[in-house]
This record gives C-alpha cells, structure tokens and sequence, in this order.
C-alpha cells in the first residue's frame, strides 16, 4: 500500500459523479469533510444507506433512507443478506433431520421453531393427540423459558441502540441464566433441535425442576433492575413515546402479529386464541397496550416475562407429579429409537441402547438403521400450523408427499411480516426515531432470510 | 447412477424399503365438511355467485379448510373473503413446485386468518409454469408484498400488477428460481485429508 496520500482525495469519503447525482462513499471516520462536502452541493435531498453492516440495524439489514435534513421522507428494507436456503436444503433430509434445520432459522427463539414444525409433522400423520403429556409440558415450558430469552435480547439490544448501556448488560445477564437451563437440559445454548417429531428428544436430567425454581426466583428478583432503569424514565419516554406509530388497521392489513399487534390493543396471542401443547390448562394474561408506539411494545416485553415465569412455575408443578413418565410417542415406527444420553461433554449416544442393538438383538439393529438412515413415511398432503412466538405468529407450511423428507418446507416468519411495516413506521419521522422503531418491531435476521 | 441397492426415485435411502410410488394428494371432499367450514362454504357461496366456477375443489384435510380457486377470480374471491366473511389477515403466499401435474406445475397457498370469527382457511391457486401469471393481492392485502415477492424469486410466479416484483432474498443477478425441483442443491465438494466427499445432491443417498 502507498503512503502517499493526495491531499485533495479525502481518505474516508470520497465522492464520484453518476447519473443520479454526487455519491458519496463513507467509510468512516472524518464526519465533518463529509457534512463540508454535502453542503457544498445544492441538494436538499440526501439518500443514505444504512448498513447491512450497522451496529443499529438490529443485524444484517439495510435500510434506504431518502432524508430532507433530518426527516425521513422514504424508506426501503433491503434484505436477503443472510439468505442461507434452508427451506430447500430441508426438503433434501429425513423429517427428524428437519429438526436441526429449522432450529437455525431464527436463531433468537430455536425452540419455537422446533415446536412449530414438530406440530406441523405430527399433525401430518395425526398423532397430535398421541403426544405424550410430559412431552407437552416439557415443550411449553422450554418455550416459556425461550420467551423470556428472546425477549431479553430485545429487550437489551434495543436499549442499547438507543444509547442506554446498563439495561443490555441486566439482560445479557438474565438470558445466560435461561441459556444455562437450556444446556443443563439439552446439552446446548442455542440451536438444540430438542423438540422432535413425536415428542423430545430426551427427558429432563435430575435436579433440573430444583435448578429452574431457583431460575426463576432469581429471574423474578432480577428483572426489577430494568424496571427501575428505564420504566418511567424520562429520556427513555421521549426516545419511544409516540414513536414508530402503528395502528390496528395498518398491522392487519400488513399482516403484523406479537407485541407490534399487541400495542394497538388487541389482545390476539395464538395461546389463548388457538391453544397448543396445552396451553388451555395454564393461567396466564395477555398483555396489551393502547399507544401503538415504541414504549407501549416496550411494556408489553417486559411484562410478558412475567407472564412466561408464571407458565413456567405451573410446569414445574406439573412435571413434579409426572416423573417417570414417557416423552415420546410409544409408536416405535415414528419414535427415535434410541433416547440420547447427556453426557459431561453434551448429548450423545446411549451406550446402553448401543449395548442393545449391537449384542442382543438384531431386530432392533435393523428396526435403528432404518430409522436413522431412511426415518419415517409421512402420508401426503399439506398442514399449517401455527404458534405465538416472541415476534408474532410463527407459521408452518408443511406439503409431504408420502415419502420420507418434506416435499416443501415454508415458515410463515413473524419477523419477515413484521418488517415490512417499517416504512409505515418511519416514513415521516426522524432519523433518530427509525432505530427506535426497527428495534421496537425486533426483527431477527436468520428468520426473516431463513 | 442408482444407490447401492439398486433403489431410485423414492425417498430411500437404505433400499431396504424398496419402490415406492409418490402418493397423491388427497382429492376434493363432499360435504358436510364439519367445523366451521360449511359456515364459511355458504357464506361464500351467498356471498358470490360465481362460486362454483370459481372454486375448482375443496379440500378438508386434518381439520383444515382449502379452497382451490381459478386464477382468473382469486382477486374477487380475496376481496369477498377480507370485506363480507371478514378474513381481515393474509399470512403469506407459499409456493410449491409439483412437476408431474402437468399444465398445474406451480401452486401458491395462501393461508387466510380472520381474528373476528377466529377461523383459518387456506386458498390455493395453481398456474401451468409455461405460464406463471397470478393476479396480485398486494391490493388487497399490503403486506402480500414481500410474501409475493419471495414467491416469485423462489418459484418464478409473475404476479401481475405487484407494485414492485424484484427479487428479495436472493441477489439481483441470480438466474434461475432456486425452489424449483429442478434446480439443484449445489453445494462444493468436500476435501479432506484426500478423501473427496461430494456435494450434497450428488452423494449416493440423495440422488
């Protein structure tokens, strides 16, 4: 590289001439010979692209804004950044397998995923009512526990994009806390593929009701610490309030599910509206706003913690009266054969069904192979199915056509919906506020490019 | 080209399971449909008299209603459905690639939600891919947009009269529509320590 500079080519924005105009190339550092330059034009308007890599677009996305001063006047969502395939390379692998496919999509709520697709591939080959209730519970309650995670980097992420520093270091605390959980259960943080086809994938480990009373007591004690932050805060307020404006009529029309719908004040939440798993037999309350704003989703967040450490404290008690019970369906042509051992190091085989199959009985060995390699028919036709996950309505669409792998694989993701109300939010406002709103709807990335 | 047991064309991926034959869809259903589905049959059929043209087939299957609706009327049949039986939501537009059901080969599905009755039913169109037109709903539904939008970067469905159909999660300068089954997994060959393992749809239990 040259050390020599041209003293007339400013190293950080450099502008060319095109047909559309003076594009200037920002790439860091010196604002004021950009805000010199741009002065020195006589455009009022000022079309600027914020991100894909932007510590405040909530992930990989882009956002064009066309901006009079400080007001926007348009604005576009740019997507597609971390497009992986996953629909397609779902429709390559067994139905169990699908399972750690989808548990990659959004990568904020794994399990509601997992249980969304579990119940589209359970209702395709009508065992939902098969379904062990132990296996339920333990769902509901991985779920409620993901709720409260997800909703902390929300929580927290769109704090910090406001500027507020404390309230995402309380949350990142928190959620380590639900992901501990998760790891003592499932042997992993993130991405567990947990919930699988029938049932799940191996029971609760001993000492895990006990760990996750004193989860939630700690959680309860140290969720007031955000309360006290930021509820009733003035800065806060005049960052949210009236900010990012959606009402009922414009989140149907869109299509907008989750706390966005919620703040309208319609209190639309799949769990009553459409209960599954169970979700009719535990007390909880949906919460609402009526500002239709930044701060109003904002309450909804966190009171809706509370509502997931009730759930959660219900399954607990439920699971203590059902110990021993099964949690996969008792069909040995759909059930995974083998139940996965939790070792020190994570989950892994079970070196006693291995004993089994290897030395005693060779059914079983063909009964295994046949499973793991081909895995189970599924019989033709198509399902939706659908659960309220931390962003909105988490939809499936599930097409087989008798074989052993999804003929199509769709995922009705809440966050690409909801996205797309960012124009109707923004356009208008100021610059500033368009953080707040893209933060309100929580957008994540791996969902909405899938 | 076949597997090591001699199976191909079917799901399997042992052999030991043999050939087997896709089976079909299931076909349309007689009344009564049961739930609320017969509620919303006559109510649409009240409602819009072209009714029997217009709707190809329904489909009751696992407690959940499809309409099958010609192209040519879906925007009259959405309009009716969102302002007289009030399915105010629209909750995306889903392809699917059926190659062998010749001059049907794309499907698009498209769940419908109303929170006034809380009921969902699901109206599926299909067009012959030599000819992938759909009327657009967007007018109908603002947020079939994006939904739309990835329909027709997935599948190739040219959604007459959408305000803007570009393509949406993959680049600008993508040929071909990647959901097709004709269009292949890709992927690289793997390397390692000498051995090559090939790419995912090339390798024996995927073919």
């Amino acid at each position: 590289m040259s050390t020599f500079t041209d003293p007339s080519i400013d190293p950080y924005t450099s502008s060319r001439q095109t047909t559309e105009g003076t594009v200037f190339s920002v790439t860091g550092g010196d604002w004021d010979s950009l805000v010199t330059e741009i002065g020195a034009t006589k455009e009022e308007r000022v079309v600027v692209n914020m991100g894909p890599q932007h510590p405040s677009t909530h992930g990989v996305l882009r956002l064009v804004l066309e901006l009079e001063g400080e007001t926007v006047t348009e604005l576009r969502c740019g997507i597609g950044y971390l497009h992986t395939g996953i629909e397609k390379n779902a429709e390559y692998r067994s139905w169990t397998q699908g399972v750690t496919f989808v548990t990659r999509m959004d990568y904020l709520s794994p399990l509601f995923n997992e249980a969304a697709y579990c119940l589209g591939v359970e209702k395709l080959l009508g065992i939902t009512e098969d379904v062990p209730e132990r296996a339920s519970v333990i769902r509901v309650l991985m779920m409620e526990l993901n709720r409260i995670s997800s909703h902390m980097v929300a929580l927290g992420t769109g704090a910090l994009e406001l500027g507020a520093l404390s309230p995402m270091i309380f949350c990142f605390r928190e959620r380590e806390k639900v992901l501990d959980v998760f790891e003592m259960i499932s042997g992993l943080r993130m991405n567990m593929a947990y919930i699988r086809p029938g049932g799940v994938a191996v029971d609760l480990p001993a000492g895990a009701l006990a760990k996750i009373r004193e989860t939630v007591k700690e959680l309860r004690r140290d969720f007031k610490d955000n309360d006290k932050l930021l509820i009733g805060n003035t800065i806060w307020m005049k960052r949210t309030e009236g900010v990012g404006y959606l009402d009922l009529a414009g989140c149907t029309t869109l299509g907008i599910t989750g706390p966005v719908l919620r703040s309208t004040g319609m209190p639309w939440d799949l769990r009553k509206m459409a209960p599954y798993s169970g979700y009719e037999n535990y007390n909880f309350d949906v919460i609402t706003a009526d500002t239709c704003d930044v701060y109003g989703r904002f309450l909804i967040r966190m009171s809706e913690l509370e509502q997931s450490l009730r759930i959660i404290e219900q399954c607990v008690e439920k699971l203590e009266k059902m110990e021993g019970a099964p949690v996969m369906v008792a069909d040995k042509k759909i059930a995974w054969p083998s139940q996965l051992a939790l070792g020190g190091d994570g989950l892994g085989n079970s070196l006693d069904h291995i004993r089994e199959i290897m030395g005693t009985s060779m059914e079983a060995l063909i009964h295994h192979f046949i499973l793991v390699t081909e895995g189970f028919r599924v019989p033709a036709g198509q399902v939706y199915t659908a659960v309220e996950s931390p962003r909105g309505e988490l939809g499936v669409h599930l097409v087989s056509d008798g074989g052993t792998r999804p003929y199509r694989l769709h995922f009705r993701e809440p966050s690409f919906n909801n996205l797309q109300s960012t124009s109707a939010m923004c356009e208008g406002s100021l610059i500033a506020d368009v953080v707040a709103a893209v933060a309100s709807i929580d957008p994540v990335m791996g969902g909405v490019d899938r | 080209m076949t597997g090591m047991f001699g199976a191909t064309g079917s799901g399997d991926t042992s052999g030991f399971g043999g050939l087997v034959k896709s089976a079909v869809s299931p076909g349309s259903s007689q009344r009564p449909y049961g739930s609320y589905f017969d509620d919303v049959a006559d109510d649409l059929e009240r409602a819009y008299p072209d009714f029997a043209t217009a709707i190809e087939k329904v489909v009751v299957y696992r407690g959940e209603l499809t309409l099958h609706v010609k192209r040519e009327n879906l925007v009259e049949v959405a309009l009716i459905l969102r302002d007289q039986l009030r399915f105010e939501m629209c909750l995306g537009v889903s392809g699917v690639h059926y190659p062998e059901d010749l001059g049907r080969e794309l499907h698009a599905v498209i769940p419908l939600l109303s929170m006034t009755h809380n009921r969902r039913i699901r109206l599926e169109v299909s067009v012959p891919q030599s000819d992938p037109h759909l009327p657009s709903l967007v007018e109908v539904w603002a947020g079939s947009n994006w939904n739309e939008r990835e329909t027709f970067d997935m599948f190739g469905i040219i959604f007459d009269g959408h305000p803007g159909l570009t393509r949406i999660l993959m680049p600008d300068d993508w040929r071909g529509h990647p959901q097709l089954k004709d269009y292949p997994l890709g992927g690289i060959p793997v390397e390692y320590k000498g051995a090559t393992v090939p790419p995912p749809d090339e390798r024996r239990s995927y073919r």
